[in-house]
């Protein structure tokens, strides 16, 4: 009860009646062949949300993640990005695909995805992977973009490594990297699909800091994360994935203080 | 000694033979040299586009195209150059020229350096397309994912991401292709080419010089590959400059 009462005074919330949605995602199904990962999800985020998804391995959290930016294609359910409901058709084998290109292409550059293995490009510098999708993708001037993306280096501490390449980095590093990345374009949301999964534990911190940072500004963000103490610190509002359904959510404090499924509680005790 | 005088005048001969200016064959087999290298750098170029079609065809395609694919790779890659060569050469101009007639045009004649490229060409995009296929493939795939998931279009991420990440993969195997181009130009000989080899040929037949147009000729195709070599190596240096040396990882 008094956990109720918290979050009906928290600042965040009551807020966030007035903002706009971010992310609207109806009764999201995935099949991969006979396997169902994802029964029936679904979410809304506002403006300056940030919704931690949790999860065992194998409970749907990764992959629902991935059906917002169409990574892969949902089998069935409603998608709504920017207010913008995507269009599916019919891909002639019982799933759908996206029925216009273009319109996931425009989504896809709205959302700043920051992958498990960072996932730069080795081939460019650090500062040539940060303007990449300014430049090319959204048609933003060079300089332009260049000025942005120091200024982005210098706020996740790597401005010397600008002229570096990626396989010269620690993986923290190339994670804070790639956050700059996903910050250039400047997104209407971020996803951050187990941010800090593949880091040494020493290394963990440095990019949660950035990314606790990011929600003490109030940027709307998606993370899936095995962090729960993280999870906890950060989120607005907290989502336990099992098999495919969304088990418990609601508040953090709520959640981790009094979770009333079994299978959360037992959850919340492995892990921590 | 006599001997002692044979061994200068061989040599003096020699030069003579070989003098770019009228008794001697030189000028001829520069020529050769420089329809062989543009015979090669067209072919190698062809196949370098039939080879990106061919890889991306093989990985992306539908199963038509998959099909289609795996039949042009398979059908160049099974059958001797030479007998290809003969059979593109003659058979592919005269089919031509019948099609040209059956539409009422005129026949017409396909010159020799046209008709070399496109050939060797063709042979060489069935081995590129091998090539290219293998080295997309070796590339992570988290960063075709993550071109994706920030909305880049297949074509700029061809040229932006898959190109250039692929290429310190293809290059090791793009240059045995390039040099086996160079040296696939001696082949168009056998259609009356006039490449390095026929031309050097006919200079050694007509002043019953083998030893000597043979040897030159041999020093000229290695000091293609030697120059090659030089340019391959700076290129695959440069395609290279983000990844850690391998001898780092020991």
């Amino acid at each position: 009860m008094t956990a109720t009462v918290a979050v009906a005074a928290d600042p965040l919330q009551s807020g966030a009646a007035e903002q706009a949605e971010a992310i609207h995602i109806e009764n999201l199904h995935k099949r991969f062949g006979a396997l169902e990962v994802l029964k029936g999800v679904s979410m809304t985020a506002k403006d300056g949300d940030v919704v931690a998804m949790i999860g065992g391995s194998g409970s749907g959290k990764s992959t629902f993640l991935r059906c917002i930016n169409f990574l892969e294609n949902p089998t069935s359910g409603v998608i709504r990005i920017n207010g913008e409901d995507v269009k599916m058709v019919g891909d002639g084998h019982g799933g759908q695909v996206p029925a216009n290109r273009r319109q996931i292409e425009r989504i896809r550059s709205r959302l700043g995805m920051v992958f498990q293995n960072f996932n730069l490009w080795q081939h460019m510098t650090l500062i040539q992977n940060v303007i990449e999708v300014p430049v090319h993708v959204l048609g933003m001037k060079r300089d332009e973009a260049m000025a942005i993306g120091e200024q982005l280096l210098e706020r996740v501490g790597l401005s010397a490594k600008r002229d570096v390449y990626p396989a010269y980095m620690s993986g923290g590093q190339q994670q804070r990297g790639a956050i700059a990345r996903a910050l250039a374009i400047q997104p209407r949301v971020m996803l951050f699909d187990e941010p800090t999964s593949a880091l040494d534990p020493e290394l963990v911190g440095e990019v949660l800091k950035v990314i606790a940072d990011l929600a003490k500004e109030g940027r709307t963000m998606l993370l899936v994360t095995h962090e729960m103490k993280f999870a906890r610190e950060v989120a607005s509002h907290v989502m336990y994935l099992h098999n495919g359904i969304v088990e418990e959510e609601g508040p953090p404090e709520e959640l981790f203080g009094s979770p009333k499924s079994e299978r959360l509680k037992q959850f919340i005790r492995t892990v921590s | 000694m006599a001997d002692a005088s044979i061994i200068p005048a061989g040599i003096t001969g020699m030069f003579d033979l070989l003098s770019p200016v009228a008794p001697g064959w030189g000028a001829n087999l520069l020529r050769g040299l420089v329809r062989s290298l543009q015979i090669a750098l067209g072919a190698f170029g062809m196949g370098l586009m039939i080879g990106t079609l061919g890889a991306y065809g093989k990985l992306y395609g539908g199963p038509i195209v998959r099909d289609l694919a795996a039949i042009y790779t398979t059908l160049v890659r099974a059958i001797p150059e030479l007998v290809m060569i003969l059979l593109l050469y003659y058979a592919g101009t005269d089919l031509i020229n019948r099609i040209l007639e059956g539409m009422g045009y005129q026949r017409v004649d396909i010159s020799g350096l046209v008709a070399g490229i496109v050939v060797l060409g063709f042979v060489q995009g069935a081995y590129a397309t091998e090539v290219l296929r293998g080295a997309i493939k070796a590339i992570p795939q988290g960063e075709i994912e993550a071109a994706r998931a920030y909305g880049m279009s297949p074509v700029l991420m061809m040229r932006r991401i898959t190109l250039p990440a692929m290429l310190p993969h293809a290059l090791p195997g793009l240059a045995n292709l390039w040099l086996i181009s160079t040296k696939d130009t001696a082949l168009l000989a056998v259609v009356g080419f006039s490449e390095l080899t026929l031309e050097t040929r006919q200079a050694a037949g007509a002043t019953k010089a083998y030893m000597t147009f043979y040897l030159a000729a041999g020093a000229l195709y290695l000091f293609v590959t030697l120059f090659s070599n030089v340019i391959l190596e700076w290129v695959e240096k440069r395609a290279r400059r983000g990844m850690p040396s391998v001898r780092e990882a020991h």
